[in-house]
C-alpha cells in the first residue's frame, strides 16, 4: 500500500521479488545495493539461514528521485523461494504495490517456476488483490547460461497473458522494450494482455536495473 | 479491491501524532517512540535520536508482528494485541494500533515494563481516534479523492529517461 507522507514529503511503495528458490531474488537486491549510491539506499537486512537461503525476507529502501516535490522511496523485498517457507512468503506481500517475478530460465527449473507463479497468484487472491490489475513485471535471469530455456516457451509457461474484458482496453499496446512486440494483442477472437518481461544475468547485473526501473515506472503511474 | 491501494499521512495528523507521542514519553519515562505501519513503513518518531537505521528498524518490526500474529492464530488466538522484548538495558514494548499501525515505545532501566505497559494502553486508546478518524476521512473521500500524481506522467517518464 503505497503511503504519501506529506509530512517528510516522500512517497513509500512496497515492491516484492518474488520466485522459485535459487532463482537470484536476492541477488537482484545485491545487485541493486552495490550500484545506488550511498545517499539514495538505506541499509540491506537479510534474514537468511546459515547457508545463505533467504528464510524470512531480504530488504533494501532505494530512492528513485523526485515527483512533484516529493522523493519516490521504494522499499525492496524479496520472499524465500523454498516451497515450504509459504507462510512468510504470503507475510511479506501485505500491502504490496508491484511484483516483479523472477524466473529461472533453466529449463530443468520450468515446473519450479510454474509452482510459484500459481503459489504467487493464489497468495495475492488470498488478500484480494488481482495480479492482473496491479503493476507486474516478469523477470527471466540466467539467460547466458547454456541451459537457458527459449524466451518464447517461457512466456507461453509463464506470462501467456489475461483476457481483457473492458472493451476500453481492447485496443494493441506496443511492448517498449521490446520493438515489434505487444502487451495487449488480439488473439482467438479475444483480447490479450501480457505483463512486461526482461531477460537478466543478475549476477553480472544485466537486466536487474531495467527491470527495478519498469515496475516502478508502473507504480508511480498507478497513482496518476 | 485489485491491490493494496494508497493512505496519505497528513501534516495535522502527523503533529497530532507526535503531540501523543510525546506525551507517552513524558508519561511514561521511555527514551523513545516510533509509529510504523503494518508494511513495514515509518510514520512518525519522537524522543531520542535514533542510533539505528530507522527503515531497517521498521520493516523489521512489521514483519515481528506479521509474524507474531501467525503465531497466535496457530494457538488459537484472534491476534497478539501487544509485544514485549526484553534486553539487559534496552527493551521495547510493541503495540498494536487499529490493526493498520504499530507503537514502538523503547526504553532502559530509568523506567519498568509496568509503567509503560500502563501508559502505552492509554496512547493507544488516543492513537487509535486518530487513525480511525484519518481513514474515515479518506473513505469517505475527503482527503485525496483524486490521484495523488494526477497529471504527472511526463515528470514520471523523465523521471525513468524515457
Amino acid at each position: 500500500m503505497s503511503m504519501i507522507n506529506y509530512a517528510s514529503r516522500e512517497i513509500n511503495c512496497k515492491l516484492v521479488y518474488y520466485g522459485p528458490g535459487l532463482g537470484g531474488k536476492t541477488t537482484n537486491l545485491e545487485h541493486i545495493y552495490g550500484k545506488v549510491q550511498p545517499d539514495m539506499r538505506g541499509k540491506m537486512v537479510s534474514l537468511a539461514t546459515e547457508t545463505e537461503r533467504t528464510l524470512f525476507f531480504d530488504f533494501l529502501p532505494v530512492d528513485l528521485g523526485t515527483v512533484r516535490g516529493f522523493k519516490t522511496r521504494f522499499h525492496l523485498y524479496t520472499v524465500p523461494g523454498q516451497v515450504y517457507y509459504n507462510a512468510s512468503r504470503k507475510l511479506i506481500l501485505k500491502g504490496v504495490d508491484g511484483i516483479v517475478f523472477v524466473a529461472d530460465s533453466q529449463i530443468e527449473r520450468m515446473e519450479a517456476n510454474i509452482e510459484s507463479m500459481q503459489n504467487l497468484y493464489d497468495n495475492m487472491a488470498q488478500y484480494g488483490y488481482d495480479l492482473t490489475k496491479i503493476p507486474f513485471v516478469v523477470q527471466y535471469n540466467k539467460r547466458d547460461l547454456p541451459n537457458a530455456a527459449p524466451i518464447k516457451d517461457l512466456q507461453s509457461n509463464l506470462n501467456p497473458g489475461w483476457p481483457v474484458e473492458d472493451t476500453a482496453k481492447q485496443r494493441e499496446v506496443p511492448d517498449q522494450y521490446h520493438p515489434g512486440d505487444l502487451l495487449v494483442y488480439e488473439a482467438d477472437g479475444g483480447w490479450v494482455e501480457r505483463a512486461p518481461y526482461f531477460e537478466s544475468v543478475a549476477v553480472s547485473g544485466d537486466g536487474v536495473f531495467d527491470t527495478l526501473k519498469a515496475v516502478a515506472k508502473l507504480v508511480l503511474k498507478s497513482l496518476s | 479491491m485489485t491491490g493494496a491501494g494508497s493512505w496519505s499521512l497528513g501534516e495535522q495528523d502527523h503533529h497530532r501524532i507526535t503531540e501523543h507521542l510525546n506525551d507517552l514519553l513524558r508519561e511514561s519515562n521511555a527514551r523513545c517512540a516510533l509509529l510504523v505501519d503494518r508494511t513495514g513503513q515509518l510514520l512518525a518518531h519522537a524522543g531520542d535520536q535514533l542510533q539505528f537505521d530507522p527503515t531497517a528498524f521498521a520493516s523489521l518490526t512489521a514483519a515481528d508482528f506479521s509474524a507474531n500474529d501467525q503465531l497466535a492464530k496457530m494457538i488459537g488466538e484472534p491476534e497478539f494485541a501487544s509485544l514485549f522484548h526484553q534486553g539487559e538495558k534496552e527493551s521495547m514494548y510493541l503495540a498494536d494500533i487499529a490493526r493498520r499501525v504499530i507503537l514502538v515505545v523503547l526504553f532502559d532501566q530509568r523506567t519498568t515494563v509496568g509503567l509503560v505497559r500502563l501508559r502505552v494502553r492509554q496512547a493507544v486508546g488516543d492513537l487509535v481516534r486518530v487513525f480511525d478518524e484519518m481513514f474515515q476521512r479518506g473513505a469517505s473521500g475527503q482527503q485525496a479523492a483524486r490521484p495523488f500524481l494526477e497529471g504527472a506522467d511526463d515528470e514520471i517518464d523523465k523521471l525513468f529517461g524515457d
